[in-house]
């Protein structure tokens, strides 16, 4: 009896194997819990929408939850790499938990596409690839729009991480490109219970515009003291602060801010000239019927730009390999960096073997806030 | 720099140090009483702000009436629960009677219980902010006695490493709850007051004014309290001599409930004082609080009159440290430590504790 049941066991096992082998196994490591589970989780939603076959093969989503934390997300990496034998890996959300992941998965040269900004140095991400935009191709987009209006001098308020660092940097080539100077930089802390110090010192420094580097709920609080100190310039934002959030708590003070952002979350306000609307609004559309109206997400649309990738590279790569080989992954990595101008619903992707984050400048949009809603700035 | 920026410094930094102030008291109270170096201080004003925003937040008109009652309720009750669990246990160890157990877990329970169904009742009904901010305080309180007894209770006799290594435990557990509880997002309440006064180049908001008076008016009710009710008279035998002061009949577990009490109680105030001034996240008391302790280092842990003059020392040397290089300003802040605690062991020479 006990032979009987481990041979058929064995005969599963074997048969679960070789499926498993024709199939092509995608992990996805995603912040399901834990302080970015407001990110994770709807990209997962997103991912109930992903195609069940790309070219004839059948496509095995295998999704783990990396719990906010770094240390979990590398335990789930190696997981999906030795027990699932993946050949891609989605993930994470968060930028700390995705460079954590980075060297696991360059390691077993597994293809990693992270859905967070994450910086690690030119000549060591051979495997990683990024879905969000750089703060070059935002801060592009952002100074062309200052130029237009007339804007000469510029305060910088930000964070004082690394979001605020990477913008600082990006805002002073784009500056330097265009024309403005950049007369103050200050920075704060989101646990900041006061930044009128630094707006103080910014406005006496009387710049044509501000811009505030922040995140979410953090990024209404330094526009406010900006505001209090009289300030009458534009005040401009950065695509993490792209959120309702931002609204509800600046309240009207953040009323005319232009903010940057992707143009997957205005698919419908686009112009028709925009490359990346009929995307949009496909993901906007089909998004919200599964979720309900008002609920699309920034990261819900990189999901959705997961499975355009995917759709792109798959059939390339099957030429070279079969899934689950090694010659199939290094073929879907090559896929990446050849695969040209893509249309996204972010926005439009050139990955190539230099630049492994890919957006073009045709991407960001400017956006304004009016009546307490983002609407495109003209 | 011109006269005019640095009044508005000096009152932005004046406006922050006086919730500091409040924060280095109770800190200095609880030092002083019970040994224990809480750190989760600053947890009760996250706690104190954000039970307000979700009891104001507008809510979905399909929301289950569960949700619409915020997570601290449920998180107090449980408390209760677990207070009450710890009556029975120790009244069956000494063999007391069954009525005066039942009488200690009633006493432990019902204020909890009356207060969650009040909270219940308020929740969806769209009352005055007065009104909640008042329930805020009166939820938040109970929190002190309940934690220390849960907590440091029998453990209040061991030494002030093992209480600070507590402090530590309890700071993770409230910050990770608070999370639960309030997301990941902050909130900023409105004000109080939505007054202006313009002093020439000083724009005085009447919330600025609340937060100074709500101060003032805690600090000499506290000095009243110790200088001339029976209780506070207590409280400070015990802070001097915990043995003698048990051997003159006071209980040194209702002196550390009572302490803690009022440390939750003077949290939770500054939450709401503090709310409508910036947003609060669900971790953003700990940075608050540590800003307390500094000042009440400051007043080596023992003094009320120096821990103010030190949180207000901490308030100004922010707000000029943001002006000047607001890229250290924490490090100005936290580095300020570094002199007083020479200056402190120069001053009195140090005695090895344990």
């Amino acid at each position: 009896m006990k032979l009987v049941r481990t041979l058929i066991a064995a005969a599963v096992a074997l048969t679960a194997a070789t499926a498993a082998l024709a199939d092509i196994n995608v992990g996805v490591v995603l912040s399901l819990t834990g302080p970015g589970s407001g990110l994770g989780i709807p990209m997962q939603k997103q991912l109930a929408l992903f195609p069940k076959t790309i070219a004839g093969e059948k496509v095995n989503l295998i999704i783990l939850d990396d719990a906010s934390d770094p240390g979990k997300g590398v335990s789930d990496t190696r997981r999906l790499i030795t027990e699932d034998k993946v050949d891609v890996i989605l993930g994470s959300c968060l930028t700390p938990v995705a460079a954590a992941m980075a060297p696991v998965a360059a390691e077993s040269k597994v293809l990693q596409i992270a859905a967070s900004p994450v910086g690690v140095p030119p000549g060591q991400d051979q495997w990683l690839f990024r879905l969000p935009q750089g703060n070059d191709v935002m801060a592009h987009a952002m100074f062309q729009h200052m130029k237009k209006q007339g804007v000469k001098t510029v305060g910088f308020l930000g964070y004082t991480d690394a979001y605020g660092e990477l913008w600082l940097k990006a805002a002073e080539a784009e500056a330097a490109k265009n024309g403005i100077k950049i007369v103050g930089v200050e920075r704060f802390a989101r646990t900041d219970t006061s930044v009128t110090p630094q707006a103080l010192k910014l406005t006496s420094a009387n710049p044509d515009a501000m811009l505030v580097v922040a995140s979410g709920s953090g990024a209404a609080m330094p526009e406010k003291a900006i505001v209090e100190r009289g300030f009458k310039g534009k005040i401009y934002q950065t695509h993490a602060a792209a959120t309702p959030d931002l609204v509800r708590i600046g309240g009207k003070d953040v009323e005319g801010t232009f903010v940057v952002s992707g143009p997957a979350v205005v698919a419908d306000q686009l112009p028709d000239s925009h490359p990346s609307k009929k995307a949009s609004i496909d993901f906007v559309t089909n998004y919200e019927k599964a979720n309900g109206p008002g609920s699309r997400n920034q990261f819900a649309g990189h999901s959705y730009d997961f499975a355009i990738t995917m759709e792109k590279i798959v059939p390339v790569a099957l030429k070279k390999g079969k899934p689950g080989t090694p010659e199939f992954r290094s073929a879907m990595r090559d896929a990446m960096e050849t695969m040209g101008r893509t249309v996204f619903a972010h926005g439009v992707m050139n990955w190539t073997k230099e630049d492994h984050w890919g957006y073009t400048n045709e991407t960001g949009v400017m956006l304004v806030v009016k009546d307490g809603k983002f609407v495109v700035a003209q | 720099m011109d006269f005019s920026i640095a009044s508005i410094l000096a009152l932005d930094g004046l406006t922050n140090g006086a919730v500091y102030a409040l924060l280095a008291l109770a800190t200095v109270l609880l030092f002083a009483v019970t040994r224990v170096i809480f750190i989760p201080q600053g947890e009760f004003v996250a706690f104190g702000a954000l039970t307000l925003a979700l009891f104001i937040a507008p809510k979905l008109p399909d929301t289950p009436w569960y949700k619409q009652v915020p997570g601290t309720v449920w998180f107090l009750l449980a408390l209760a629960v677990l207070a009450a669990l710890g009556d029975l246990v120790n009244g069956i160890r000494q063999r007391r009677s069954g009525k005066r157990i039942a009488k200690a877990v009633t006493k432990t329970l019902a204020l909890p219980v009356v207060l969650a169904l009040v909270s219940f009742w308020a929740a969806p009904r769209g009352l005055p902010v007065a009104f909640y901010a008042a329930l805020t305080l009166a939820l938040v309180t109970p929190f002190g006695n309940l934690i220390y007894r849960l907590a440091y209770e029998s453990l209040a006799d061991a030494s002030v490493l093992v209480l600070l290594i507590v402090s530590v435990g309890v700071h993770f557990a409230l910050v990770g709850l608070g999370l639960f509880f309030f997301g990941a997002e902050g909130f900023r309440n409105p004000s109080f007051w939505e007054q202006r006064f313009n002093l020439g180049a000083l724009s005085l908001t009447g919330q600025t004014l609340i937060i100074f008076l709500a101060s003032i008016a805690l600090i000499v009710l506290l000095y009243l309290f110790f200088e001339r009710t029976l209780t506070g008279k207590a409280l400070r035998a015990t802070a001097v001599n915990r043995t003698g002061a048990r051997l003159q009949g006071i209980s040194s577990n209702g002196a550390g409930r009572l302490a803690f009490t009022m440390a939750a109680f003077i949290g939770a105030l500054s939450g709401l004082l503090i709310g409508p001034t910036t947003t609060i996240f669900y971790d953003s008391g700990f940075i608050i609080g540590l800003k307390g302790f500094v000042a009440a280092v400051f007043a080596g842990l023992s003094s009320y009159p120096l821990a103010l003059v030190g949180a207000l020392g901490v308030g100004l040397l922010e707000s000029f440290g943001s002006f000047w290089a607001s890229s250290f300003k924490e490090v100005i802040v936290f580095g300020s430590i570094l002199p007083v605690l020479l200056w402190r062991s120069l001053r009195d020479p140090h005695v090895e504790e344990h």
